[in-house]
């Protein structure tokens, strides 16, 4: 069924979908439809979850950590400041192994105080050990946090799961969304069903519930002797998720005709390209305008690999969508202060080290708090990045797009 | 006939068990096990911890001291987590995943509830969650070695509020937690000391089963940080009260009216009975810089005066004047 929905919009929609147990939200631009829309579900009927006002984004994960311990299915939405507030309960919402999924409208971190977007905040919790997916459009948001219930509460992951949208160029405009019939979703997601650990010789679920045979400590302090340990399982878990990733995008994907590249990684225009695009998100779709332009005007050299899943990040699957070309501008919409380029730039750089694929790499960051990419800009650094390539030295310097010097 | 009976009391498993790391003479886990004494059904019941002494005492990997489902998530997010459990239970509960609703009892330092927790709990009460949330007093953030808390009281030492030739010890009163939560008008509030178990036991009871947030705020007297002996514990619980620094007494949510409880009635009814607040300083070396190189009665007079103003201010919000 097609209805005209904001990023916002769809993503409340599909938790509607989902049998979520329990919300916990606060309200932050451009976050607030989502739990607006919610709270418009739980109190007409329409989502029989419980919802929560939380008195701040600390105490809304607080809340959720609660929840998702006692076995509930849980959701929660926010962006920038929120999320930084959050940071602290992210590691322990990972380390506890809960499958929480959270929708990041991404907004520019203050300050100075900002709200449009760009992923400052989402990169700064990127080794918080959440799963990260950067979505193109309110179609992939909608599709995407229904398959993240799935990820998450995976018994070979159970880790918490990240959506991205990019603020206001998502979560404010409206565009024609496919959802799923009700029915259709239920069955994809079910309900959650709790791992089970062994405990004096007996099963039992991962859980507070009292009725447990045995009752579970949850948190406990964990010294030099067992935390690596623990840390090394969650690192173990993250590996293990690439597979449960791979394997929901495809199985969603048949009931509903949508797929995005391999569940990783997509690519746009790559089998003729000599030149590559890398970003995230909604940026994606300029590129792809800008690749169309140019071949209209028969210059088909210039392809896009999206980044969707950015954590685990695709290291294997970003070498082979690379072969053959010469150069790559890998645009970061986040700051790096003091380091060599923004985190996209850094990781692809890194997953190319050990391959034999070996193009120019120039990093270009772009649209801090909300600035515009303009399919001119983008121009701009394709004209750049041929240049880089025919000059045969490597740039080794990051660019500012856009910026007034 | 109460519900508690020492003997039937002494045969009841204790679920806060032996094996648990906190100090000799600690009062936490004397409150800990009193009120995990007065659960109506152990085997319903989710304990929610906040960082604290009492929280890495009780537990450490891969060993626990629990003997029901615990959860540790943060310092100041204690009733934050509470919330949250609450809400998954009735949401399973509607499923039909589990056959109740289990009674949630939440424990947390000063620390973790006058300061740094303050937002969390203050959000949680407001919303109306059913738990009960035990503040534990001891006076200063104990687990990281004795520092000044919002509940330190006037001129105690502690290691940020040290005592020298210009300051002695910490110049501020108290926050007063108690009527802060009192004033949020929905909750069932009580203060306790472990010297009056059996006080402390029928308002914990009471606590739980009253429908929607209940808050006890339940000296603690540590004998690390403020310097007296671990026998001396209940001791130093117990003066704390006949002195006035530390009075007894409930609020009702439902009448929104305070009461004072029968140690603190008594007092209120013969003024005689009220010890001066020197008996419980000289007890505890917190305070020993106003006893000597020379007696600062000075310094004792202004607590005096404090607790006798908050005594007096008591006595208007019970009615009795």
């Amino acid at each position: 069924m097609m209805l005209a929905l904001n990023g916002d919009e769809a993503v409340a929609y599909a938790v509607k979908q989902s049998n979520v147990d329990v919300i916990a939200a606060f309200p932050i631009t451009p976050q607030t439809i989502i739990v607006e829309k919610l709270s418009e579900y739980v109190a007409n009927g329409e989502l029989k979850a419980y919802y929560a006002c939380a008195e701040s984004e600390h105490s809304a994960i607080s809340m959720i950590v609660g929840a998702s311990a006692a076995g509930a299915r849980t959701f929660t939405a926010t962006s920038a400041n929120g999320l930084a507030l959050m940071h602290e309960i992210l590691y322990i919402v990972s380390s506890l192994r809960l499958p929480v999924v959270m929708a990041i409208v991404n907004r520019a971190l203050s300050g100075p105080i900002n709200i449009h977007t760009d992923h400052g905040d989402s990169m700064a919790e990127r080794d918080a050990c959440w799963i990260q997916i950067y979505c193109e459009d309110a179609q992939e948001a909608y599709d995407t946090v229904i398959q993240a219930f799935r990820i998450g509460e995976n018994h070979k992951v159970l880790l918490p799961v990240m959506v991205m949208l990019d603020g206001f160029l998502i979560s404010h405009t409206t565009q024609n969304v496919d959802v799923l019939e009700d029915e259709k979703v239920s069955n994809f997601v079910k309900h959650r069903i709790p791992a089970e650990i062994e405990v004096f010789g007996k099963k039992v679920p991962l859980t507070l519930n009292p009725e447990n045979e045995v009752p579970l400590t949850f948190g406990p302090l964990d010294l030099w002797d067992y935390y690596f340990e623990h840390k090394r399982q969650q690192e173990d878990a993250m590996e293990k998720s690439r597979e449960v990733i791979r394997k929901v995008h495809d199985e969603y994907a048949k009931i509903s005709g949508r797929s995005y590249g391999n569940g990783f990684i997509e690519t746009y225009n790559m089998d003729s390209a000599e030149y590559a695009f890398i970003c995230l998100s909604s940026t994606a779709g300029t590129v792809k305008s800008l690749i169309d332009k140019l071949i209209s005007k028969g210059d088909d050299k210039l392809g896009l690999v999206r980044i969707r899943t950015f954590r685990p990040f695709p290291y294997e699957e970003l070498p082979k969508a690379l072969e053959g070309v010469k150069g790559v501008a890998v645009l970061d919409r986040s700051g790096a202060f003091g380091a060599m380029g923004g985190p996209v730039y850094n990781e692809v750089r890194s997953a190319l080290y050990d391959s034999d694929v070996h193009p120019f790499i120039n990093g270009y960051i772009y649209g801090l708090g909300g600035r515009d990419m303009t399919m001119e800009m983008l121009k701009s650094i394709y004209d750049d990045l041929v240049e880089t390539v025919k000059s045969g030295k490597p740039k080794r310097k990051i660019e500012f797009v856009g910026v007034r010097e | 006939m109460s519900w508690i009976n020492l003997r039937e009391l002494a045969k009841k498993r204790s679920l806060f068990t032996s094996g648990h790391r906190l100090c000799a003479g600690c009062a936490a886990g004397i409150i800990g096990r009193l009120v995990m004494h007065s659960v109506p059904d152990p085997k319903h019941v989710v304990v929610v911890h906040a960082t604290g002494c009492w929280e890495v005492a009780g537990t450490i990997f891969p060993y626990t001291a629990w003997a029901v489902p615990w959860i540790h998530n943060a310092f100041e997010n204690a009733a934050a987590t509470a919330s949250g459990v609450e809400l998954a239970f009735k949401a399973l509960k509607d499923k039909g995943v589990v056959k109740k609703v289990p009674d949630i009892i939440v424990f947390g330092g000063d620390g973790g509830t006058v300061d740094i927790g303050l937002q969390s709990l203050s959000g949680a009460i407001e919303r109306g969650h059913n738990f009960l949330y035990v503040l534990y007093d001891n006076n200063a953030y104990m687990n990281t070695g004795i520092q000044r808390s919002g509940a330190t009281p006037r001129y105690a030492w502690t290691t940020t509020s040290q005592v020298g030739k210009v300051i002695p010890g910490k110049l501020e009163a108290r926050k007063p937690i108690a009527n802060i939560i009192a004033a949020h008008g929905n909750a069932y509030v009580a203060t306790a000391s472990p010297a009056y178990w059996r006080d402390l036991m029928e308002k914990a009871r009471k606590g739980i089963e009253y429908k929607g947030p209940a808050f006890i705020h339940a000296i603690s007297p540590c004998c690390r940080g403020w310097r007296f002996p671990p026998n001396m514990t209940i001791r130093v619980a117990k003066l704390a009260v006949e002195t006035c620094a530390f009075p007894l007494w409930e609020y009702d949510p439902e009448t929104r009216e305070y009461k004072l409880s029968p140690p603190s009635l008594a007092i209120a009814k013969n003024p005689k009975l009220k010890k001066p607040i020197e008996e419980y300083l000289k007890l505890q070396g917190r305070f020993a810089h106003l006893f000597k190189p020379e007696k600062r009665e000075d310094l004792i007079a202004r607590i005096q005066e404090d607790v006798d103003k908050e005594w007096n201010q008591l006595l208007e919000l019970c009615g009795i004047t």
